[in-house]
């Protein structure tokens, strides 16, 4: 095969896609149409609660259009990180939604899911082998991290997605993937350099954002060779500039020099971005690097509470200027009527948009200097219950509280609701963020193979 | 000698996660010429980013210039992961704002 020829349609499954790049794209003639269905910015709720960060009408609606796209060009789909978090709730959510337009549209074909949930005992028995090691800027693992975690999913490279594209599978729908290797993984089969075609994969799984004017909503095009790669925009009003790809590999990375995946390092050194046309960039140099040792990294959430809000906004000054000072009385009073109630129950947040909301204790200057502040009374607690009680007592203990030189007297606060307090639900955190090494890259991506037969 | 703010030389000034525990900046310059003087001044450096950040050097991960696409590249430790229950920026999109304090010196 001289060349292999790849449409990324948008940066995550469920983003959308103009219809009219997605066309020039099959006009361009595929061999292979990727995308990328997940992430972990969207933070760790998604993989604890088992549910998508997408919206289930737009994922149908882009997965509609890809779909019938690849049955009647015959060319495989491969989508990584199914449902978002890419653990089983999420692998099936995709499924279900793959099943139900297969249904109805007439559509035939074989589906091969692969799953990404690693069981505890397994991450037990690494720790004791001593083959897991953090990332940077994560703790050591212990076991009572393993046994507080809820889910746990590891990140597959091209291995998997090659034996499900072994076995014959047009749809391939993968639990946790490095993203990367989903768009890297036929071209890699095929016998295209590794480096080059995981370098690909880093740009196509943005779609168009690597493009100028960038967008997470349109379509990428890359098309590999012996030696190179090219990546170009479909929508005529983008273009890739050397810049805006190089750029691109700084993007959401801590090296740019280095990409770490599943098995390996792709090597940047001597990458040269150059410009075909106006429109397309050609890559070339990119260096592979094997690992002499096979890691994978391993993702895990623990659940730590549930959340209750209240949304509102101050603008009295004399207020303003001694805030600090009343939510601290506030806290003392919460603590003191909820006295039976042990204090790590539950965790109350002032949160101020107009000082350090943003930031945070990152913020160098918490300074206020505006007309007016937003409040968000945050409580986590250890039950809902709870959570409700002590936000709800907060509001109304702040709304009414007499502070210093108080002259308006009727109420604190403006809420822009009612209800004015707002059930967020459960509250995770990420407590596994490790590498894991692995014999075989095979070995807990355990794939299935079904035929689906769409109705009409 | 005169400075210039790093705004009117930089085209792209943005932060981002890398992954749930690292938080990593981009400053990409308007042009080769500029990213190569302040590359040679060296103003963008570990300290500058504790300074800026009010963070202890342990919290710096790197500072790495990039020629290729005239950038300079930071990562520093994120001060939480990403959502924990004091969380203020779940993808972290909107922690570059004390980089625009930059200023490079500037004869012209």
């Amino acid at each position: 095969m001289e060349e292999l020829r790849i449409l990324s349609p948008t940066a995550i499954l469920g983003y959308g896609f103009p219809k009219r790049s997605f066309q020039r794209g099959l006009e361009l003639r595929p061999n292979v149409i990727c995308v990328d269905a997940g992430s972990t910015d969207a933070g760790p709720y998604y993989l604890g609660a088992g549910v998508s960060f997408t919206n289930r009408n737009t994922v149908k609606r882009d997965l509609k259009l890809l779909l019938n796209a690849v049955i009647s060009k015959g060319i495989p789909l491969l989508i990584g990180s199914a449902g978002g978090a890419g653990a089983a709730p999420h692998l099936k959510w995709c499924k279900d939604i793959v099943k139900e337009i297969a249904e109805e549209e007439g559509l035939s074909f074989r589906v091969a899911t692969i799953s990404a949930d690693i069981s505890k005992e397994w991450v037990k028995e690494k720790i004791k082998n001593k083959e897991i090691t953090p990332l940077k800027a994560v703790p050591e693992i212990k076991e009572e991290d393993v046994d507080e975690a809820i889910r746990i999913v590891a990140q597959m490279g091209v291995e998997p997605f090659i034996s499900a594209l072994e076995k014959k599978a047009q749809v391939i729908l993968a639990g946790r993937a490095n993203d990367p290797a989903v768009f890297a993984a036929l071209a890699i089969k095929k016998g295209f350099d590794p480096g080059l075609a995981l370098h690909m994969g880093k740009i196509l799984e943005c779609a168009a954002i690597a493009a100028e004017p960038g967008s997470g909503r349109d379509c990428m095009f890359g098309v590999i060779r012996d030696d190179h790669f090219e990546v170009e925009p479909l929508n005529l009003e983008r273009r890739c500039t050397a810049t805006s790809i190089a750029a691109h590999t700084l993007y959401e990375k801590d090296n740019p020099y280095e990409l770490y995946g599943p098995g390996g390092i792709v090597d940047l050194r001597k990458c040269v971005f150059e410009e075909v046309n106006s429109r397309c960039v050609k890559v070339s140099g990119t260096k592979y690097k094997p690992n002499s040792e096979y890691y994978i990294k391993l993702e895990g959430v623990k659940k730590v509470g549930s959340r209750t809000i209240c949304i509102a906004g101050v603008k009295d000054p004399i207020m303003i200027k001694q805030i600090e000072g009343i939510l601290n009385e506030i806290k003392k009073t919460i603590t003191k009527n909820f006295g039976e109630i042990r204090k790590s129950n539950y965790n109350i947040n002032f949160r101020i948009y107009g000082r350090n909301g943003v930031m945070g204790k990152l913020e160098p200057e918490p300074i206020i200097k505006s007309h007016e502040i937003g409040i968000v009374i945050d409580v986590v607690a250890q039950t809902q219950e709870l959570a409700d009680t002590i936000c709800s007592f907060a509001r109304s203990t702040l709304l009414h509280h007499g502070y210093t030189g108080r002259i308006a007297t009727a109420g604190n606060l403006a809420f822009p609701y009612s209800p004015s307090d707002i059930k967020v639900g459960e509250v995770y955190e990420f407590n596994i963020y490790h590498l894991a090494k692995v014999e075989n890259p095979n070995e807990i991506f355990p794939i299935k193979l079904e035929e689906v037969k769409g109705g009409k | 000698m005169k400075t210039k703010p790093i705004m009117e030389l930089a085209e792209v000034i943005r932060s981002k996660n890398a992954g749930p525990y690292q938080l990593t900046f981009d400053i990409i310059f308007k042009d080769f010429n500029v990213y190569k003087k302040i590359k040679k001044l060296n103003i963008i450096n570990e300290d500058k980013i504790c300074e800026l950040y009010k963070i202890p050097k342990e919290g710096v991960i790197s500072v790495i210039p990039y020629d290729t696409a005239k950038a300079i590249k930071i990562t520093i430790v994120r001060p939480w992961p990403s959502g924990a229950i004091e969380e203020t920026d779940v993808y972290g999109a909107q922690q570059h704002t004390p980089l625009l304090k930059i200023k490079v010196p500037w004869d012209e």
